[in-house]
């Protein structure tokens, strides 16, 4: 157990803060609440422990909880921070583009993601990663 | 757009709910390895093939749940491949998520297979069913 790794509850809390956001970016049609959350995720892969959510975690959860059973390597984090990021870009893009409806369907993929993240524990990276590969070397001979 | 939120939520929980009763469960699988992906195919008992990645969360506590079985029974070994450097093998046998574990019998046989990770005292009756076989 190292000071580097993260308390695995960190990353569910910050996901279900994100999705409180997508949801309120989808009622509000906000492009720069879109952007604000955009901006999150930038921090988050560069490093997770640093985004205003991971502090809320640190200053009024984690206190008012026991300690880790387990702590996880912070790199898948910072994964699925970039995928993140890059759904929330394209996402800002339509909204402050004019194309709302690029900015709608963004956000709702980036909602699901950080819905299945944050309240049943999915790792996007997990399941995208392999897939993604697979496809970008061409076709399945399965 | 209230709606569509709601909808979107509705369709996501359900998803969650299928991904989370599916996850980790072992369920019968066939073919073969192909051959070479095994450092020894030859030996006797059953090996616990871990499909893996270098940033992958679950990958570490399949590791551990397989180490641990592995460690208990001389029978059973636990062989990581990473799924990267791997990707022939990862699309013969039909390998899109990871973690997918794979348990092999000692003919070479993908006997039972997962993706996720597997109940300790589920793999445990699994590897012992498959040692018995």
């Amino acid at each position: 157990m190292t000071a580097t790794n993260l308390d695995p509850r960190g990353p569910r809390f910050a996901a279900m803060l994100t999705t409180v956001v997508f949801v309120l970016v989808l009622l509000t049609g906000s492009g720069w609440l879109a952007l604000a959350q955009a901006v999150v995720f930038a921090i988050g892969a560069y490093d997770p422990r640093r985004t205003p959510y991971a502090l809320l975690y640190r200053y009024l959860v984690a206190p008012r909880l026991a300690p880790p059973a387990e702590r996880e390597d912070p790199a898948p984090v910072r994964f699925a921070q970039a995928v993140g990021l890059v759904f929330t870009v394209v996402a800002v893009a339509g909204y402050l583009g004019g194309v709302t409806v690029l900015g709608i369907v963004f956000a709702a993929f980036a909602l699901v993601a950080a819905f299945l993240n944050g309240f049943f524990g999915l790792c996007l990276g997990c399941e995208a990663y392999l897939a993604i590969r697979r496809l970008r070397a061409g076709t399945p001979t399965a | 757009m209230t709606y569509v939120v709601l909808a979107v939520l509705a369709a996501a929980t359900v998803a969650g709910l299928v991904y989370r009763a599916r996850y980790g469960r072992l369920r019968a699988s066939g073919g073969e390895l192909p051959p070479g992906l095994l450092p020894d195919p030859g030996s006797a008992g059953v090996t616990l093939l871990h499909f893996t990645w270098a940033t992958c969360a679950p990958c570490r506590q399949v590791r551990a749940v397989c180490a641990d079985l592995a460690g208990d029974l001389d029978a059973v070994r636990h062989v990581e491949v990473d799924a990267d450097a791997h990707l022939d093998a990862v699309k013969s046998l039909d390998i899109w998520r990871l973690p997918t574990l794979l348990v092999v019998d000692r003919h070479g046989r993908v006997a039972r297979r997962t993706v996720g990770v597997p109940d300790r005292a589920d793999l445990r009756r699994t590897v012992t069913e498959v040692l018995a076989a």
